[in-house]
């Protein structure tokens, strides 16, 4: 069978690859990309541990197909740190336990992050709808909750300081 | 499988009409996916829409709104105009699924999906909405509640793709409101569930109304009764009750683990009174 050769964006890195039609981008980026954070947990929509950011929108990657991504940009949770230093909401992740086994960490993070770009300071009750769509079955999700409104918090300053910074220069 | 994604709605229809396996159209995904991975269906070709041009706009122009077939519910969401013109609409269509299926699913692929419990489709039958079709016959308008005709069905033809949901812009004085039973508050399909479209005349009566109930039949149901003893009044409680009567009255429910058959009728006239209280309570508050 003939494949699709796809050029696309991966955490701000040009990539290119060949895939079968009905490849999702979820296998794509597991099989073909070694990039094995995105997790299947349901294959079916349920669960958001194949969860990614396809230009600026969060979606299950398990429900996308890998040519789909042609000319698009996709962001996963290897593009979360930069380099050595984890994001935020890693951190907090890790301070305040919010894994266990960590299946469902990736698409957490993902998610959380989703939710973080557009609103810099979620209340528990936002945080908890816009985490929904994302199954934990170690933590009990109190955790996590308490994570990401920490890291929306270390966020917030972050970015104070850098407008503080900008202004005194 | 082939995967193709053409750049124009002709040469969709083109692929659609020409092909002699299984083909499907592919907007978010979130209903096919799931089918092709349960293995209930198995495409030669999947056509996806959303390169055709413009098909993931929403404008608004003089003659109503139009939402293209590819703009994804999250996207329905961020528009300020279209959630102030039709909240029932938008607060149906941002009921599907997580934020992770927001950001891929649409009400066109909502619609033809014909699941009797879509959500988006008693907002979109109370608020009168239509679907611009292109196909090999050229270009039609129809109706929404013509196009689902049963469960998993519609009345739609080989190549024919919906390429755009048309909402008319409300008269003044209008609103609209949708609610579902779900057993938990998020990641379920309704139980049963309502939609509701009214506009007020003077002293805040109402003077036109459209309900319609999800979940209860094959498919979404209009139901006149309902919208006739509203009609007339401030929705007082004699309004009210005679609502919930004629609501009951219009369905015929499957009886399943998730809901019994009095269970679901009994719920849907509850929810035709909430739902047609948030209606109304907007539509006063407009001009
Ligand atoms: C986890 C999860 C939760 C969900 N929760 C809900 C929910 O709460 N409520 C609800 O109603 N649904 C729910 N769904 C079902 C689904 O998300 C919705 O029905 C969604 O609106 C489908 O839109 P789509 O664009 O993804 O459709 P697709 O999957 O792309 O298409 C659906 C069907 O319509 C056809 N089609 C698509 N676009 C067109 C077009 N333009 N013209 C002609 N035919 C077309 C396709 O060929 C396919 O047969 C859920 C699904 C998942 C996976
Ligand atoms: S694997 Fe995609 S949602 Fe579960
Ligand atoms: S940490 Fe195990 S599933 Fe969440």
């Amino acid at each position: 069978m003939k494949g699709i050769a796809v050029s696309t964006t991966v955490n701000g890195d040009a990539v290119d690859f060949v895939c079968e039609g009905r490849e999702t981008l979820l296998d794509v980026l597991r099989n073909r990309l070694g990039l094995i954070g995105a997790k299947e947990g349901c294959g079916t929509g349920d669960c958001g541990a194949c969860s990614v950011i396809l230009d600026g929108e969060l979606i299950c990657s398990c429900l996308a197909l890998g040519a789909e991504a042609e000319g698009r940009e996709v962001e996963t949770v290897e593009g979360m740190a930069d380099g050595n230093k984890l994001h935020p909401l890693q951190k907090r992740f890790l301070e305040k336990a919010a894994l266990q086994c960590g299946i469902c960490t990736p698409g957490f993070l993902i998610a959380a992050k989703a939710l973080l770009d557009s609103n810099e300071n979620p209340n528990e009750s936002e945080i908890r709808f816009a985490l929904a769509g994302n199954l934990c079955r170690c933590t009990g999700y109190d955790k996590i909750v308490r994570a990401v409104s920490a890291a929306a918090g270390d966020l917030r300053r972050q970015k104070k300081a850098r407008l503080k910074r900008r202004a005194t220069k | 499988m082939r995967y193709e994604s053409p750049r124009n709605s002709r040469d969709a229809v083109a692929l659609m009409a020409s092909e002699r396996g299984d083909a499907y159209l592919l907007a978010g995904g979130t209903d096919l996916l799931v089918r092709m991975r349960g293995e209930f269906i198995d495409p030669d070709l999947v056509v996806d829409i959303k390169r055709i041009p413009g098909i993931q706009d929403i404008r608004r122009m003089t003659s109503g709104f139009s939402i293209g077939a590819g703009a994804s519910c999250a996207a329905l969401g961020r528009n300020k105009a279209l959630v102030r013109a039709w909240p029932g609409v938008v607060e149906a269509a941002q009921l599907i699924g997580s934020d992770q299926i927001q950001g891929r699913c649409t009400i066109a692929g909502n619609m033809c999906n014909a699941s009797p419990a879509a959500d988006s489709m008693p907002a979109l039958i109370a608020a009168r909405a239509k679907a611009v079709i292109v196909g090999s016959g050229g270009r039609r308008r129809i109706a929404v509640d013509k196009i689902v005709t049963g469960p998993g069905k519609t009345s739609l033809e080989k190549g024919d793709i919906v390429v755009e949901i048309v909402l008319p812009i409300p008269p003044p004085k209008s609103a609209d409101a949708y609610q579902r039973f779900i057993p938990r508050s998020e990641m379920d399909i309704a139980v049963c569930s309502a939609g509701v479209s009214l506009t007020l005349g003077p002293r805040n009566v109402v003077k036109q109304a459209r309900v319609v109930l999800g979940a209860v039949a094959p498919t979404a149901v209009l139901v006149p009764n309902a919208a006739r003893a509203i009609v007339g009044t401030r929705l007082d409680e004699d309004a009210m009750m005679k609502l919930a009567a004629a609501c009951e009255k219009a369905c015929a429910p499957i009886d399943d683990k998730r809901g019994t058959v009095e269970f679901r009728t009994e719920v849907a006239g509850v929810l035709a009174r909430r739902v047609a209280a948030i209606a109304y309570d907007r539509a006063r508050r407009k001009r």
